[in-house]
């Protein structure tokens, strides 16, 4: 009887098989359509993720990458066991922390607001304006920084002269670097993060509104009480998604931002895996300490995707 | 329209007045960096540093721009970003917007977990060391493909345009041309493709300005500096502060500083024209991708 039944199920197998074949031959266009995406994924995104291995091994140029020798995970021992490691690992986690607690809910609050104003015109035009930094690029920012921010000539210490304050050299001072980076960071990307928002609060039902402004809400609590819980699953989402970035923070900016004087708080994950790597060649090391980096961020994405999952049903999948 | 107005309670009216005060403060701190940027551009710079250029210019001067007009490397960077931008660009759509619309058929063999693999790579990658050894074992490098080709798709972008073919276009209009005989090519290129000018606008505008802002990987692997684009060469005049010699060689000393510091606002502002330019006229597109993406994501 058993047999008899998995035959069956067998033979249905194959069948479907043959179907899904036979479906598949009779759209090969669709998938000469999509050979170029697919060299592309395998050939850039994959076959590094293949080169990994170059973590486990000894990296040198005459041997070439299949006969250097393995090292087993000396690499990670090494990173793990020097003094830039407790560095590293700590200036990564606060200015990404910082980022994300100042970074997260402006966005939030600014739609919030926007959502409410009446005025079209006012709204466009507040809107068109907060965007517009998100397209100047990281060295053009960094440039601008550095320009205000000059002891000499920058505007910014120019205002605080004329205060009755002291000229300051911002970039050049370790305690300023973080705040330097979060609130350009904020400045440059918390307009472009409202879209996302406001598109959520459009779909708000009317229907909503026009039973609270019967009930005699106001227009606070109405933001409060309505719009806020209808944009928390996308909220959430953008949380998660900024979360499994946090080990990657923008090292783009960082490098940019670094100098001699700063380099004890402004130096990340990223930077000194680039520094090692292609400045030192040491493809090894530095390669391990890329997939420590990504393992960590995998991690963390998958922490925080369940966790919201469990207490709030939303997450990414 | 008969709707009687309903009064607003008082509560209503001093939250639109905070409201509106408070954004208008968010406007201005926005606004007002980026228009110091174009009047301290072409004021003389000692009215810049003793702080007398802050709401309008002073002793104007164009200076500046002529020193820029003049400086050979930046009109190479410009030139080069042109082609890289363009090359790019192109490239990017056509293989996103082909794979994104074989991906949104349903019911295709395979490209379930075509798709999965493609956001997998969202998620986690090789990193910094095994991209940069392809790319040199494809002897790509001080190549502008090197720029180019390894960031080619972005999977974003990718579901964002996967998502408004599902949406966008109805599956009746699939069928029907199924029906009368059209091939998949065919309804690729003559159904599809006509009716969606506006998601072929968005992807066109994110990798033209992702491509337009990049510096990093023109750092990595272009040797030659007339193969630089415009983003390295002002890394080396903002952030470095090397400022082009063989114009500054004539000028004296002191002159130098004042010029190269004119030059930087400047610099800054013709960087970024093409962008600004382009802005009002496409910033509706680029909210309309982030909105596809929201639909799916």
């Amino acid at each position: 009887m058993r047999s008899v039944t998995r035959g069956k199920s067998e033979s249905q197998f194959t069948l479907r098989l043959a179907q899904r074949g036979k479906l598949a031959l009779r759209h090969w266009q669709l998938y000469v359509l999509m050979l170029p995406l697919i060299v592309f994924f395998i050939l850039f995104k994959y076959v590094p993720m293949y080169g990994i291995q170059i973590a486990f091994r000894d990296f040198s140029p005459t041997l070439g990458f299949w006969n250097s020798p393995w090292v087993g995970l000396r690499h990670f021992q090494r990173f793990f066991s020097s003094p830039d490691f407790k560095i590293v690992i700590k200036n990564t986690l606060t200015i990404s922390l910082l980022n994300l607690a100042f970074g997260f809910p402006l966005p939030i609050i600014i739609s919030l607001l926007l959502n409410q104003v009446r005025a079209r015109r006012y709204k466009h035009l507040v809107q068109n304006m907060i965007y517009a930094p998100y397209f100047i690029s990281t060295v053009v920012m960094v440039g601008i920084l550095q320009a205000f921010l000059s002891p000499s000539t920058g505007i910014i210490n120019q205002i605080l002269i004329k205060l009755g304050g002291e000229s300051i050299f911002f970039m050049g001072e370790p305690q300023y670097f973080k705040a330097i980076y979060v609130i350009s960071e904020i400045w440059q990307t918390t307009g472009w993060g409202t879209v996302i928002y406001l598109a959520a609060l459009s779909g708000v039902s009317p229907d909503l509104y026009e039973a609270a402004v019967v009930d005699g809400a106001t227009k606070w609590q109405r933001m409060i009480r309505i719009d806020l819980p209808c944009i928390m699953p996308t909220a959430i989402i953008q949380l998660i998604l900024s979360t499994g970035k946090m080990f990657s923070i923008g090292y783009e900016k960082i490098f940019l931002m670094q100098n001699s004087l700063n380099r004890t708080v402004s130096e990340v994950i990223s930077t000194y895996e680039y520094k090692q790597g292609i400045l030192q060649s040491q493809f090894g090391y530095s390669a391990a300490i890329g997939l420590f980096n990504a393992v960590i961020n995998l991690v963390i994405l998958l922490t925080v995707n369940y966790l919201a999952n469990k207490y709030s049903e939303t997450s990414l999948w | 329209m008969p709707t009687k107005r309903i009064r607003r309670p008082r509560a209503d009216v001093v939250f639109d007045i905070i409201n509106y005060a408070v954004l208008f403060l968010v406007l201005l701190i926005v606004f007002y960096p980026l228009y110091f940027i174009v009047i301290a551009s072409f004021s003389d710079p000692n009215a810049v540093y003793t702080g007398q250029v802050l709401f309008a210019p002073k002793a104007i001067t164009f200076e500046g721009y002529q020193h820029i007009l003049q400086d050979k490397l930046i009109w190479t960077g410009y030139l080069n970003t042109f082609v890289y931008t363009f090359t790019g660009t192109l490239i990017s759509v056509c293989i996103t917007i082909a794979g994104a619309f074989a991906l949104s058929r349903p019911n295709l063999p395979g490209s379930g977990i075509i798709l999965r693999l493609i956001v997998f790579t969202m998620f986690f990658s090789g990193g910094l060391i095994p991209s940069y050894m392809l790319v040199q074992n494809l002897n790509m490098d001080n190549t502008m493909w090197a720029l180019i080709l390894p960031v080619a798709v972005y999977p974003w972008n990718l579901i964002v345009a996967r998502a408004f073919f599902k949406s966008s276009i109805s599956e009746e209009l699939y069928e029907a041309a199924y029906l009368d005989g059209c091939s998949d090519f065919a309804t690729f290129f003559r159904i599809a493709l006509p009716l969606s000018k506006a998601i072929i606008a968005v992807m066109v505008l994110y990798y033209a300005v992702g491509l337009w802002n990049s510096y990093f990987p023109a750092m990595l692997y272009l040797k030659d500096e007339l193969k630089y684009p415009l983003q390295l060469v002002l890394r080396n005049m903002l952030i470095e502060n090397n400022m082009s010699s063989q114009i500054m060689v004539s000028e004296a000393l002191i002159n130098q500083q004042r010029i190269a510091d004119l030059m930087k606002y400047g610099v800054i502002i013709v960087s970024s024209l093409p962008v600004l330019i382009m802005y009002p006229f496409v910033e509706k597109y680029f909210a309309k991708g982030v909105m596809l993406g929201a639909v799916k994501g």
